[in-house]
């Protein structure tokens, strides 16, 4: 062999491919976003609705209130069944509704909420979803109940009177 | 009962088949006698049990065995016999078992048709075939049998997925893997004939011909694929970059390189080894997209189970091969020795050459958009999603030059050639150019790249359609393959550039208008199938123009199990289709109404049928042309 260089990078570089591909099957939990039940709200700079100035995620949950975050699309069918339960929680004062448009188009999201009514005080546009990823959300729609900085419930799929009943019990 | 224990058996039996015919190729390696008595008729008879065991299966879901715990998961009486049938290989277990019925069958044909060949280089082939093939068994019947028994007998199976119940999914699959099947034997062929230093002009214009059929089959199942995605997952898009059509689309990059190729190494005896790696990579993509889909690493619609030991088993067996065929190419292939006559620039074969490294460019684009989120995620615990947008960015530039190469390429001759006719090819670029600005000009949005990128296309389009003309006969499957893939380039575009969209909600009787169409929800109707509900929806379109059309969207509740799905009307006309779906919104008296207008739908299809076409003729032709 002239060049044994080339055979031998090239299997170095297949044996690197396996082990990640093996561990990757090892961890089981691999593309299934963490549980991050009683993490803190993840650090982020992200961009708000009508507005082009980034903000960090931490100045938007301040510590002394009850946070829901809602991830929403306009395209979700499910997020219109829950619509009404999140405007049903507006009316509470110790609550506050922060939205995360999740892979959305503007112009639709605007409509959505002008037909269905605004619940939110803030909408986090998360255009790519790497947002939701971060907040360790599996799809849309999906909530997190925020206190003090920390993730204290997450509801999977759309709100219903249950899960309605149950925040109201968390922030009495 | 009966039939499970029957395919059970013939699976054990074609493991034990597999495992005396490589015994006997090995220690009968020279023994031609051998070969085409004993040899060939084990070969037949390990593809008849197999051919047994898919029958029974087949059977099985026919009676509604529910003993048989594959039938209980994907099963249900009241399935539609033909879904029944379907339903074998719409499921990971009755799938392999599939894949084991081509893998087998193709091995069968192989050893008949090359009865001309050097008897050395059959039996290794043979031997290659028979490693993939018995690995295939041992996973088939260890991680992921499909006879496994139930007891006690469930009375009811849990159902087939409502979305897999579709015509264009029936087919889909074995399409589909009798192209990536297919690609096994030319590995194994081109491992075989690098070992025993056969790649010559003579083997090439014998593997050409699997080749052309693999890549034919790929091509045809993938547009079916893409087909059955855009009316039946209601998004109104025919190709989403995910993972899985990923995974199909690699294998077809690396066959198509590897067929350019395999032309050019049937008239001149260069790029061997671009053949020889090509056919490897063509074979190890596929079964890493067996690996990436079945393993559960990545999630998407074609995850049918998620089971790490069946990754485990096929990364294990796919690295081994990969291993295995890097070891025979750096020790057997000899590149000196096939001394590659120089070609000057301007030559036929640097434009293919050039265009191999384009095409070699898009697959990697696509190979590192599919698994570097595994890589980030292993080594880094970064999650990141990789979406069209990403595709996008980094292929449509280059697919200009592409486009160029692909329309001048086939003008030059071989070796060296300096261009004739300089004027007509100017003369259509020049006008490919004045016509797409003048589509273009309306759109503000990307002028530059848009008119560029059609010019290009049109380019390509108008040089073929001359040659249609012209040349007539000669070089008529090549000019109709590259014809078919200017006119899918300009589909594609014209479809993104002009498609329409408006969403709504609607209640029975409401009318929605805009400055261009009315729509009006005129009635709704429920009918009653025999394993789904249905609700009819007829919406009445009026378009600018006042012409009106009827379009009756359905959605179908499954009995089981319990799925809702949306079915889109489609109105297709030879310009434009016309997409409207709707969904059901929850506690509430209207429906979200998605109406789209989608021109050159139809074009996209037919220009995928008339490039496999170009294929075909290929296939069916005796010689290649000078």
């Amino acid at each position: 062999m002239k060049n044994k260089l080339l055979p031998l990078s090239i299997t170095f570089i297949f044996i690197i491919i396996f082990i990640v591909f093996y561990k990757g099957l090892k961890d089981t939990n691999i593309y299934t976003p963490e549980s991050k039940i009683n993490n803190k709200v993840p650090s982020l700079e992200v961009k708000l609705f009508g507005d082009s100035k980034t903000v960090n995620t931490i100045e938007i949950f301040q510590s002394d209130k009850f946070y829901l975050l809602n991830i929403w699309s306009s395209w979700c069918v499910p997020c219109r069944e829950e619509h009404p339960v999140l405007m049903e929680l507006k009316n509470n004062d110790r609550l506050k509704i922060i939205g995360m448009n999740y892979k959305d188009n503007k112009e639709n999201a605007k409509n959505f909420l002008e037909e269905l009514g605004n619940p939110y005080d803030k909408i986090i546009f998360d255009s790519k979803g790497t947002y939701a990823i971060e907040w360790g959300a599996y799809g849309v729609p999906e909530s997190f109940l925020i206190s003090n900085n920390k993730i204290i419930k997450k509801y999977i799929g759309p709100l219903n009177t249950a899960s309605f009943e149950e925040i109201k019990s968390f922030i009495k | 009962m009966l039939y499970s224990v029957i395919g059970n058996y013939s699976l054990l039996l074609g493991l034990f088949f597999g495992l005396v015919l490589f015994y006997l190729s090995v220690i009968n390696f020279r023994n031609s006698q051998v070969l085409d008595t004993k040899i060939l008729s084990f070969t037949f008879l390990q593809f008849f049990l197999v051919v047994i065991s898919f029958l029974c299966l087949v059977l099985s879901f026919v009676v509604s065995d529910f003993s048989n715990e594959t039938v209980f998961n994907n099963s249900h009486t009241t399935k539609p016999i033909f879904y029944k049938i379907a339903g074998t290989w719409g499921n990971h277990e009755g799938s392999l078992l599939l894949w084991l019925l081509v893998l087998t069958l193709f091995i069968l044909i192989f050893l008949v048709k090359t009865k001309n060949q050097p008897i050395k280089y059959r039996i290794l082939t043979l031997v290659f075939q028979q490693i993939i093939i018995v690995g295939f068994f041992i996973f088939l019947i260890k991680t992921s049998n499909p006879f496994n028994h139930i007891y006690p007998i469930p009375t009811e199976g849990l159902g087939l997925n409502p979305i897999l119940q579709d015509p264009a999914l029936v087919i889909h699959p074995p399409i589909l893997y009798l192209g990536y099947v297919g690609s096994s034997i030319i590995f194994s062929s081109a491992l075989a004939a690098t070992s025993l230093n056969l790649v010559s002009k003579k083997w090439a214009s014998h593997i050409k011909k699997w080749v052309l059929s693999s890549w034919v089959f790929l091509t045809l199942g993938i547009l079916l694929g893409s087909i059955w995605a855009y009316y039946e997952l209601g998004w109104g898009g025919f190709w989403f970059w995910d993972p899985v059509e990923n995974v199909s689309l690699m294998p077809w990059l690396a066959l198509t390189t590897l067929l350019h190729c395999v032309l050019v190494l049937e008239k001149k005896l260069i790029l061997t080894s671009w053949v020889i790696i090509l056919s490897i990579s063509t074979f190890a993509l596929s079964m890493s997209g067996t690996f990436l889909v079945r393993s559960g690493i990545l999630n998407s619609v074609h995850t049918f189970a998620n089971d790490p030991e069946r990754g485990l088993f096929i990364l294990i067996f796919l690295f081994s091969l990969i291993f295995l065929s890097l070891f025979i190419f750096f020790f057997f292939h000899n590149p000196s020795k096939n001394n590659p006559s120089s070609f000057s620039f301007l030559s036929k074969e640097t434009a293919i050459i050039i265009n191999n490294w384009f095409m070699m460019y898009f697959l990697s684009v696509v190979l590192i958009g599919t698994i570097y989120p595994i890589f980030l995620d292993v080594l880094s615990s970064q999650k990141i999603s990789v979406g069209p947008p990403f595709y996008h960015k980094l292929i449509i530039p280059f697919l200009i030059p592409f486009l160029l190469i692909m329309a001048i390429g086939p003008k030059l001759k071989w070796i060296k050639s300096n261009l004739e006719d300089k004027i007509y090819l100017i003369t259509l670029l020049v006008v490919s150019i004045l016509l797409s600005i003048l589509i273009v000009k309306n759109f503000s949005s990307n002028f530059l790249i848009n008119t560029i990128l059609i010019s290009g296309a049109f380019y390509l389009f108008f040089i073929t359609l001359r040659d249609f003309f012209i040349k007539g006969f000669k070089n008529l499957a090549q000019n109709t393959a590259h014809f078919g893939f200017s006119l899918l380039i300009l589909s594609i575009l014209f479809n993104n550039l002009f498609s329409t969209e408006t969403i709504t909600n609607l209640k029975v009787g409401e009318t929605f208008e805009n400055s261009k169409t009315k729509i009006i929800f005129e009635n709704i109707s429920q009918k009653e199938e025999k394993n789904y509900k249905s609700i009819v929806a007829e919406f009445t379109i009026q378009d600018s123009k006042g012409k009106m059309e009827n379009l009756s969207p359905e959605l179908r509740i499954y009995n089981q199990p319990n799925i809702v799905t949306s079915e889109a009307d489609i109105k297709t006309t030879l310009l434009s289709d016309k997409f409207i779906v709707i969904n059901l919104v929850p506690n509430q008296e209207f429906f979200n109404v998605r109406y789209q207008v989608k021109p050159f739908m139809l074009w996209i299809w037919i220009s995928v049928i008339l490039i496999s076409v170009g294929g075909l003729m290929s296939f069916l032709k005796k010689e290649y042309e000078k």
